[in-house]
């Protein structure tokens, strides 16, 4: 090993890539879950087409997975990737963009040849140049016929042999960067039982790849990523979408109610139905709907009848929901609506992340129809704030609208998982007194009314969409009609009591407040971070609770000589906090590309921002 | 020998009725207020979900629990209360408008999936609410507010339209016969998944006499035959006319005549899934055949809510799985404890969260 070249580094970023049918997001899930139990933090970014298979060898159906993993608390996936496995000329060309200079490509040669060149529409046969890619360390690898020629004497089929390609490749960046084989190893015994043959030959060809590294270590530089200092206690890597899934069930156990979602499948959405009916044998009730109404409208129902309900979508499915949620807001009903936001508009970028759906979640419904929306951040604090708008919709009887992102629930991080004793208490506001109960009789501070189901004796009442007097008789009385306006803006504005002040993270004063919301966290801390640690008097105030916000975000605004509120969209939460807050001035960083932010280039606007 | 003795009276609400004088609704209220007393189960587990159009303020003339929603999704909400609590007893009340036009989709789910409830449809061919305007059980060429023209569409049969979705009841009532209604909805009750009982109701104000020609009491012998289970298909003042099956068609003959006699008469099985037989039973028109009224299917089918039920139940005999502690801790996890780790932090700070 002495003539190996070694190199240690604080933290690295891989970038698997591929067609859409080369198995890449399987490749860097377990690369990362291998990373994680390694002992490293990571954090995730698979990046895929929206067709399901384009074109072979095409630009359009590269399927990329991005992971970092670093010694140190790991935000990001990283802007840049310091190492990029192509499985052909398509891969190269569609991630060339997303290299650290000087990084290193790992490539099948083998398919780099004349006819793929051509589908992905390079002009000459040399796609370096082509792509400027001189300079980097690159590191021609005869993936498929070291794959055919390791699996030769095994009696397979040449398309089952070529789809071992992506486990050599996987193999040899375990040596890369001396990963432990025994978690890959158990996973494709576990995967593949029950076909020993197909086992068999994906062990091979990833041990072969393994192998592969160790007897070309002259070529191969190797990385060393020492484990993170992290908190005490029992980890496990998680995605948003599942998070959110599991601190909705948190949220039933804890508050003693079952759980019903009603939904319909929309990525990124998707995983989120898909994790809760899975889980009949927590007593989820899932239900799949004819459509995006059906999804809403039946988890209404279920929250007339006494279940904690919840719906999930995603930007176009939430504009479809609008009038149901209307509903919800008249009846006051607690319901749960779950937005892994997209890019858009319309169909839009189904697979790419975006942070435009929050001025429709705020205001797109008819009439005055105010409600609770809180964001997640991190993919792993989709729990805990899921279960936090499924206390706020019980304890307040009001719906609420969590807002994640694609980026959000398809990325994954380790994460301390906690027990539930170390979750607050949810107490439904379930009627008591059938003597004095009326349909909308209200808690004097909360303003949030009663909570009585079908089944229950003695609290016989009807609601409904149309406007009601105290009683629950419908009414058309003018003054009526203005005081329960008045009383269901208040209910939602009352829900700040109940939610933590805006933290700041770095000093409470200085020159640059950097604002954020939901899922730009990451890349936000980061570049705050770096600012900081040249000395620069910047800070990070990122929202969780968009409405109603902290109590004390105007006095953490004054603090600051500049505010500048970035978000992947033209500017909704910067217009939302201009008129919430108008006594402050907003500068603006904003991305339409349907990817996170770089921390590159949020540290880029921020320095001009101090010297302007 | 009942267990609560109700009436009527004590499914009615002090809410005073709106619908206008002369009113089909009136009717259909008054039969299924009866029905409910009658079925004898506990008046706390009874809700009742309607859409939007006249027949939908229903649930404020009730005093059950209700939900008046929005215009065209009491299926879906139905489905949601049902599934939610398959020990109640779910009514949804729907028009046409609200059934067959902006809720047509969740309305064939609803029968597809065999959700148990009852539904009562109320077909009065016309908008009401909003005052006249076409609907999807509308004649083509019937002129309204928004067809001065006449409309160039042919309308939807209910019936057709459940038997398309693998219905499993379907039955016809008109509003004026209130006795033949409350037997009709008693047997929607006894059904086990989603009962549609499509009422041809008048509405007075807008389309009166829209069913007129079928319901005529005064005709009511000739004009409508009233199908009974394991009763022979015969109608007519002297019940004398029947329904034979022939060259794969039904055909109205007279009893008597050429030789037909009453065994050669076609006897009602709505329990027999005869989708041919109770389709074309649903087609027959004035004047060649009389209307089909009563129960013309009723089959056994597995009810999506029960199904629901069992399904968690199984899943749970052998789960491994049986709180979320242990969720967390299911899968790959490990555990961090070297020397350089911090304490856990915990998310929720309490002082937060204190408060009600």
């Amino acid at each position: 090993m002495k003539d190996a070249k070694i190199i240690e580094l604080e933290e690295v970023a891989i970038r698997f890539s591929g067609d859409s049918g080369d198995g890449m997001q399987l490749t860097g899930t377990l690369f990362s879950d291998t990373s994680a139990l390694f002992g490293n933090d990571i954090s995730t970014f698979p990046d895929y087409p929206s067709e399901i298979r384009a074109p072979q060898g095409t630009v359009g159906g590269v399927s990329g997975f991005q992971v970092q993993f670093g010694k140190k608390k790991i935000t990001t996936p990283g802007d840049l990737a310091h190492v990029l496995v192509a499985m052909n000329p398509a891969a190269l060309k569609a991630n060339a963009a997303f290299m650290n200079p000087g990084g290193t490509i790992i490539f099948d040669v083998d398919s780099f040849s004349e006819k793929n060149f051509e589908k992905a529409e390079f002009k000459t046969n040399d796609p370096f140049t082509e792509l400027n890619l001189e300079d980097y360390f690159k590191i021609p690898v005869p993936i498929t016929s070291m794959t055919k020629e390791s699996l030769k004497d095994l009696e397979l089929d040449n398309k089952s042999v070529l789809r071992c390609k992506n486990m050599f490749a996987l193999g040899l960046i375990c040596w890369m960067f001396d990963r432990p084989l025994d978690y890959i190893e158990g996973f494709i015994q576990k995967k593949f039982g029950k076909k020993p043959l197909i086992a068999e030959a994906n062990l091979k060809a990833f041990h072969d790849g393994y192998n592969y590294g160790m007897n070309m270590q002259h070529m191969t530089p190797q990385y060393m990523v020492h484990p993170a200092p992290i908190e005490k206690g029992l980890y496990r890597n998680i995605n948003g979408n599942h998070a959110t899934a599991w601190g909705l069930i948190a949220a039933a156990e804890k508050a003693g109610l079952e759980l019903f979602i009603g939904s319909y499948p929309i990525t990124p959405a998707t995983d989120v139905l898909q994790a809760l009916a899975e889980r009949k044998d927590l007593g989820v009730k899932s239900f799949q709907a004819e459509d995006e109404i059906a999804g809403i409208c039946t988890s209404i129902g279920a929250a007339f009848a006494g279940d904690l309900a919840v719906t999930s979508t995603s930007g176009p499915g939430f504009a479809l929901k609008s009038e149901a949620l209307g509903l919800s807001v008249m009846a006051e009903l607690p319901l749960v609506v779950v937005n892994v936001q997209r890019g858009g508009p319309s169909t839009g970028l189904p697979t790419k992340t975006e942070q435009s759906d929050l001025l429709q979640t705020l205001y797109g419904r008819n009439g005055e129809s105010p409600l609770v929306v809180l964001a997640a951040s991190t993919p792993s604090d989709c729990f805990y704030y899921a279960f936090l708008a499924a206390k706020i919709a019980l304890e307040r009887m009001v719906p609420v609208v969590l807002l994640t992102d694609g980026f959000l629930g398809n990325g994954s991080e380790p994460w301390r998982v906690p027990t539930m004793d170390e979750l607050p208490t949810i107490t439904p506001r379930k009627a008591k007194n059938p003597e004095t109960f009326k349909a909308y009789n209200r808690d004097p501070e909360t303003l949030a009314r009663e909570w009585a189901v079908p089944g229950m004796e003695g609290f016989q009442h009807r609601i409904g969409g149309l406007e009601k007097n105290a009683a629950g008789g419908v009414s058309h009385d003018p003054e009526n009609h203005q005081k329960n306006s008045e009383i269901r803006a208040a209910k939602v504005e009352n829900v700040v009591n109940m939610i933590p002040e805006l933290e700041v993270l770095g000093e409470a004063e200085g020159d640059l407040l950097v604002v954020g919301w939901g899922g730009t966290y990451g890349h936000m801390i980061s570049s705050v971070r770096t600012m900081q640690e040249e000395g620069k008097k910047v800070s990070l105030a990122h929202f969780n609770y968009i409405k109603p916000l902290p109590a004390n975000t105007a006095k953490v605004f004054s603090k600051f000589k500049k505010i500048v509120v970035c978000e992947l969209n033209m500017g909704q939460f910067v217009s939302y906090l201009r008129d919430k807050l108008p006594q402050f001035q907003y500068h603006q960083v904003n991305k339409m590309k349907g990817l996170p932010f770089s921390v590159h280039e949020l540290v880029e606007n921020f320095e001009k921002l101090l010297e302007a | 020998m009942t267990k609560f003795n109700y009436t009527a009276k004590d499914f009615k609400s002090a809410a005073e009725i709106r619908w206008c004088p002369g009113c089909g609704d009136y009717a259909i209220i008054n039969a299924v207020q009866k029905t409910m007393a009658d079925m004898d189960i506990a008046h706390k587990d009874f809700a009742v979900i309607s859409g939007i159009g006249c027949s939908s303020r229903f649930p404020y003339y009730m005093s059950t629990y209700g939900f008046h929603t929005i215009h065209g999704r009491a299926a879906a909400i139905a489905t949601g209360v049902k599934a939610a609590n398959p020990n109640l007893t779910v009514w949804m009340i729907s028009g046409d408008g609200d059934s067959l036009a902006i809720g047509g989709n969740h309305f064939i789910h609803l029968v597809r999936r065999n959700i148990n409830l009852n539904l009562v449809l109320f077909n009065n061919k016309i908008y009401g609410l909003t005052k006249g305007q076409y609907s999807p059980t509308s004649d083509r060429g019937v002129i309204t507010k928004t067809s001065p023209f006449g409309t160039i569409e042919d309308p939807f049969s209910p019936g057709q339209l459940v038997l398309g979705a693998k219905g499993t009841f379907y039955a016809r009532a008109v509003d004026n016969n209130v006795k033949h209604t409350q037997e009709v909805l008693a047997e929607a009750t006894l059904h086990q998944g989603t009962s549609v009982v499509e009422v041809l109701q008048n509405c007075v104000i807008f389309n009166d006499g829209i069913h007129e020609y079928v319901t005529d009491p005064k005709f009511r012998a000739e004009r409508q035959l009233f199908l009974k289970k394991g009763e022979p298909m015969i109608f007519g003042e002297q019940e004398d006319k029947g329904l034979i099956f022939e060259n794969g068609k039904l055909k109205v003959v007279k009893i008597g005549e050429n030789g037909v006699t009453r065994d050669d008469i076609l006897v009602h099985d709505p329990t027999d899934d005869n989708l041919g037989l109770q389709m074309a039973l649903i087609n027959m028109a004035l004047p060649e055949f009389p209307v089909a009224m009563g129960v013309i299917r009723s089959v056994e089918a597995p009810v999506y809510d029960q199904e629901m039920e069992k399904q968690i139940k199984t899943v749970q005999q052998n789960r491994r799985i049986t709180n979320v502690d242990q969720l967390l801790q299911s899968g790959n996890t490990w555990t961090v404890d070297g020397e350089n780790c911090s304490e856990p932090v915990k998310f929720f700070n309490d002082k937060c969260f204190n408060t009600k």
